[in-house]
């Protein structure tokens, strides 16, 4: 890699992470509700009161929310599925590229 | 007067956003149910034939070369992983992004309407996150729309001559936004009040734009990184598809 990409790659994920961090600490003590009544609280707001005419499959099977705890668990497994793909495949292509480079100096 | 134009809009955005503070508002997907039932299948119907295409998109891509599954797989893969992080925003709540530039980029719109639609389906059925009924709603702005934004981003930078990074953080931080101004066009036209369309749609977007204008930029950075991840190592299959040209300096 050359060294002024290095220098971008660097960069950029320092700026993606103070994206990141500057919200929890300029906004100390918000909610940071992942809230999913975002929309339906402006609904609301504009249609008087709403009656959703449908609830989640699974709020159904479960007779109530998700538990937080479960949320986050699923979330997680999406993480992870995707990073698993990810992580796979580019693992696979920096190999190959290392080979490359091996039997290129032979 | 051009500066102090800028100044004034950044004025107003900062103040947009102090004001903002500590309200509990978020951007994510359509909640299930609040849809009335004739949007919901207009919706769906619309994106019928773009996942369609989106099908025959890549089984093309496939049948012209089985290892393009490389970038097919990671772009969806990338949507899963971007749309699974709540990240805190500068109005004092969270909201994700969409993670579909990358695909739309690498491989034209249509073939990430059916990545997006995975995603979408997971997470309404096991997050209660989205919803069954408003599938074909958040289809349509999140796997068919954005993507089709940030590639016309895309495309427009490229003949404009911009540089390479710049026009896939442009193409995908913008696809981002334009993800939720979709969804404001969409919950304006099933909840409006006398006041119009316009007005409701003005106001699900205030709802919507602070929150996600961060994020965005979070969006673009990401698939700046990841295209230059893959330009380094993945150039056989990038030359695959198309989007570097052989023999190009890299």
């Amino acid at each position: 890699m050359k060294n002024n990409k290095k220098k971008l790659t660097i960069a950029l994920l320092f700026a993606a992470a103070l994206i990141i961090i500057i919200p929890l600490f300029v906004l100390k003590g918000a909610e940071f509700g992942g809230s999913d009544d975002a929309g339906s609280v402006m609904v609301e707001e504009i249609s008087g009161k709403y009656e959703p005419w449908f609830t989640p499959v699974l709020e159904q099977a479960l007779n109530g929310e998700i538990p937080g705890e479960i949320e986050s668990l699923v979330f997680c497994i999406q993480t992870g599925i995707g990073v698993g793909i990810i992580a796979f495949f580019m693992g696979r292509l920096v190999e190959r590229k290392h080979q490359e480079s091996l039997r290129n100096k032979e | 007067m051009v500066k102090k134009e800028k100044r004034i809009i950044l004025a107003t955005v900062l103040f947009a956003a102090v004001l903002g503070t500590g309200t509990t508002v978020s951007a994510m997907h359509i909640m299930e149910g609040y849809l009335p039932p004739g949007y919901c299948i207009a919706w769906g119907i619309i994106s019928i034939p773009f996942l369609v295409a989106g099908f025959l998109k890549i089984k093309n891509l496939l049948a012209e070369n089985r290892r393009n599954i490389t970038l097919i797989a990671m772009s969806g893969a990338f949507i899963f992983v971007i749309s699974s992080l709540k990240i805190p925003s500068l109005t004092g709540s969270c909201s994700h992004m969409t993670g579909t530039g990358l695909g739309a980029i690498l491989f034209g719109p249509s073939a990430v309407s059916i990545l997006g639609i995975i995603v979408l389906v997971f997470q309404a059925i096991l997050l209660a996150h989205g919803g069954i009924t408003t599938l074909g709603a958040n289809t349509f702005s999140m796997a068919i729309a954005g993507p089709a934004i940030s590639y016309c981003i895309y495309k427009t930078c490229q003949k404009a001559k911009a540089s390479k990074p710049i026009s896939i953080f442009l193409a995908a931080g913008i696809g981002d936004l334009s993800t939720y101004f979709i969804t404001s066009i969409q919950l304006a036209l099933a909840h409006n009040t006398p006041d119009g369309i316009m007005a409701s749609f003005l106001k699900f977007l205030g709802v919507f734009a602070p929150t996600q204008l961060p994020l965005a930029i979070l969006e673009g950075i990401l698939t700046v990184l990841i295209i230059m991840a893959l330009e380094t190592y993945g150039t056989q299959e990038l030359i695959e598809i198309g989007f570097i040209r052989k023999g190009a300096s890299k």
